[in-house]
């Protein structure tokens, strides 16, 4: 019963964010609705047993991703109402493809050809049930031990991105002042301070 | 506390030398900077090509199939020959590179450490057991290969490539991407053994549009019609060693995952794909010898040239016996030299004022540099496949195949295609010993550039045939453990 109703709270009130997020007005008020719609989301996360989903989505969504999107809204000079204009215009196309949209979601869920019964032995199922092990224990076992041979070449997925950033786009600029930890450490009172008598009222 | 077993890393050895040779001399790069460190990373990252070379030798057992890191990880004797054959490639362009690199101010450590990345890419893919392990290792080959591209950044035409490569590229990982989860949804798995047995009998329908979307977006990555519009634009503007380095290894492996996607996870489907297979090939043939004709940029023509070759390769796919995929992987052999030898003769065209890629200026060459007259010589005659160079041999064996199979009609274009494909490398020919001189070539250093560039000319001589029996045998034990 209160399972139930904690689901139908949060469910409400993460489609109602995210309706909020993109008919408010005011940009900042999307990010915050959009931060609302993630905490309720964990909630849901909750719900279902994934705890560690659930304390991930908080820190690195609201944590990190929500604040970096509030910080490019308020400093980035965008005019939303000006982006907004012709919404109407593209209503009905969009519209149209939601609709197609959901009509395939219901036809493949009713279809049954994703039935996993229908698919037999073949079917892998890639975490031991939920009951069995928590789901951080489960998913440290997916990514160190299971596809520990993937996880690595995603990180050198990630790792050619980087250099081939740097590659592509560091520039060494003639002039630029640098920081010289060693020049600044060998600096002594004597080079870097002069002592001047002023005389009273007339400055240097 | 239930403690897991390390899996057995003794087959991924040649990976590994390459993860952490690439992380290593790029570490060295960044600490190390004075005026030679590109060339000492470069010398090292030849070395850790070769000692992977060294690896993948030992760790092939006999006819053993080996499959680790959870069944993601296969090592057998087909992916052992398409190894050597990436690495050996890998380890020629960084040496034909260097002096290229140091005359157009490129001479960046970061080069040869993204060539390592690349090859790892590619040994990932060739060892793939799972759609999973292809997607990882293409992504990491691709994404390596669109930097290499835009390696020349300060040039309009190297960082368009670069673009465009990537742009079309994403585009075909996605269509890659949208077939497997196809074939995911449809069969709940993607090892390709377990699909494979799905394939039997009736296959589901989501199984064959799958399989139709994965073998467009490997498509890509070979450069076979319908799928190569960014071949020409991409090798005229990214840096020549680059170029040269996309015509052979990149090539190589994408050719190998499509060999192993086709006949390790879909043996069952083989009337669906092999018409998919000889349409690309009779296209890729068709457009490979024709647009050719009109090439007058030598990078581009090598581009046009290189899409006529995998219509040939394709041949001994659509055969779909032991002995096509033998024909291709001797198909693979040769080609990966002609076109290694030809690019490197295309880097040694320097002239006072600079560097040309125009056929026309070409004129003569046989009297300013004999030496390179003759190798370009060999290799446009065995590109043609003209006997008795390598490249006839390589053609002779996919055309029997065919044949074999009953695929006459497509061996037929494909021996009309080649004697129009003669035209234009025939053409290269006369202009170097037939015209008159136009431009003054001078001598280029580099021993290492000059050994790679001799010893791939006396490979595609008639010298061929007196290896030709090992690489033969080697060939037809590796097509054995993928056909089986």
């Amino acid at each position: 019963m209160i399972e139930a109703l904690a689901f139908y709270l949060f469910a409400g009130i993460t489609v109602f964010s995210g309706f909020m997020v993109i008919s408010s007005k005011n940009p900042v008020h999307s990010v915050l609705f959009l931060i609302l719609a993630f905490f309720n989301s964990a909630g849901l996360f909750v719900l279902l047993g994934a705890e560690f989903l659930a304390m991930i989505l908080v820190v690195v969504y609201v944590g990190a991703v929500a604040v970096l999107f509030l910080f490019v809204v308020m400093m980035l000079d965008i005019n939303f109402t000006e982006l907004r204009q012709g919404v109407l215009q593209y209503l009905p196309i969009g519209a149209l493809i939601g609709i197609v949209l959901a009509l395939e979601l219901v036809f493949v869920v009713t279809s049954g050809a994703f039935d996993p019964a229908s698919l037999g032995a073949a079917v892998q199922h890639a975490t031991p049930a939920v009951n069995d092990v928590n789901n951080t224990d489960a998913l440290g076992r997916l990514i160190y031990t299971d596809y520990i041979y993937v996880f690595q070449a995603a990180g050198l997925v990630l790792f050619v991105a980087m250099v081939g950033a740097i590659v592509l786009t560091h520039r060494r600029r003639a002039g630029v002042k640098r920081q010289d930890i060693g020049e600044q450490l060998a600096r002594t009172a004597g080079d870097a301070i002069e002592v001047k008598s002023v005389e009273s009222g007339k400055g240097i | 506390m239930n403690m897991t077993s390390v899996p057995n890393l003794i087959p991924v050895l040649p990976e590994i030398i390459l993860a952490l040779g690439a992380m290593a001399w790029l570490m060295l790069g960044v600490i190390k900077r004075d005026s030679d460190t590109t060339g000492v990373v470069s010398t090292l990252s030849i070395a850790t090509l070769l000692g992977a070379l060294v690896a993948v030798v030992m760790v092939t057992d006999g006819d053993q199939t080996v499959v680790t890191m959870n069944g993601m990880f296969i090592m057998d004797p087909f992916a052992s020959f398409i190894k050597v054959l990436i690495l050996v490639g890998a380890a020629a362009t960084l040496m034909v590179a260097r002096p290229f690199m140091t005359m157009h101010h490129l001479n960046r450590f970061e080069f040869p450490a993204m060539v390592l990345l690349a090859t790892l890419g590619m040994l990932m893919m060739v060892s793939s057991n799972d759609f999973l392990s292809l997607y990882m290792g293409l992504e990491l080959q691709s994404l390596s290969l669109y930097v290499l591209a835009a390696f020349s950044r300060d040039r309009a035409r190297s960082t368009e490539a670069g673009l465009k490569y990537f742009v079309l590229g994403a585009l075909s990982s996605g269509t890659l991407l949208y077939g497997i989860s196809l074939i995911y949804g449809f069969s709940g798995n993607i090892e390709y053994s377990v699909v494979a047995t799905l394939g039997e009998g009736d296959a589901p329908i989501g199984l064959v549009i799958g399989l139709v979307f994965v073998l467009a977006g490997l498509s890509f990555k070979i450069s076979a019609v319908p799928f190569h519009m960014w071949t020409p634009d991409v090798y005229e503007g990214a840096p020549t060693p680059v170029s040269a380095f996309f015509a052979a290894a990149p090539k190589v492996a994408a050719f190998a995952l499509l060999m192993r996607v086709l006949f390790d996870s879909f043996p069952s489907l083989g009337d669906e794909w092999r018409q998919i297979v000889i349409l690309m090939s009779v296209l890729s043939m068709f457009i490979g010898a024709f647009v050719a004709l009109m090439q007058t940029n030598l990078k581009r023509l090598m581009a046009y040239s290189s899409i006529g070759h995998v219509g040939y390769a394709l041949l001994g796919v659509a055969a779909g016996t032991s002995e096509g995929v033998q024909g291709v992987l001797v198909y693979l052999a040769i080609y990966l030299t002609m076109s290694l030898g030809a690019f490197a003769v295309i880097l040694n065209l320097r002239h006072k004022d600079g560097i040309t890629e125009e056929i026309a200026d070409l004129a003569g060459l046989m009297k300013t540099r004999p030496g390179l007259a003759i190798c370009m010589g060999i290799f446009m005659f065995s590109l043609a496949g003209i006997p008795p160079m390598a490249g006839f041999m390589g053609k002779l064996y996919v055309f029997m195949a065919a044949v074999d199979a009953g695929l006459i009609t497509l061996a037929v274009i494909g021996v009309v295609t080649s004697v129009v494909g003669a035209v234009y490398y025939l053409r290269i020919v006369k202009v170097m010993f037939m015209d008159d001189p136009k431009l003054d070539f001078v001598e280029t250093d580099g021993r290492a550039a000059s050994m790679v560039l001799t010893v791939s000319a006396v490979f595609n001589s008639p010298v061929f045939w007196i290896v030709a029996s090992p690489i033969l045998a080697w060939a037809g034990w590796a097509a054995a453990s993928l056909v089986g």
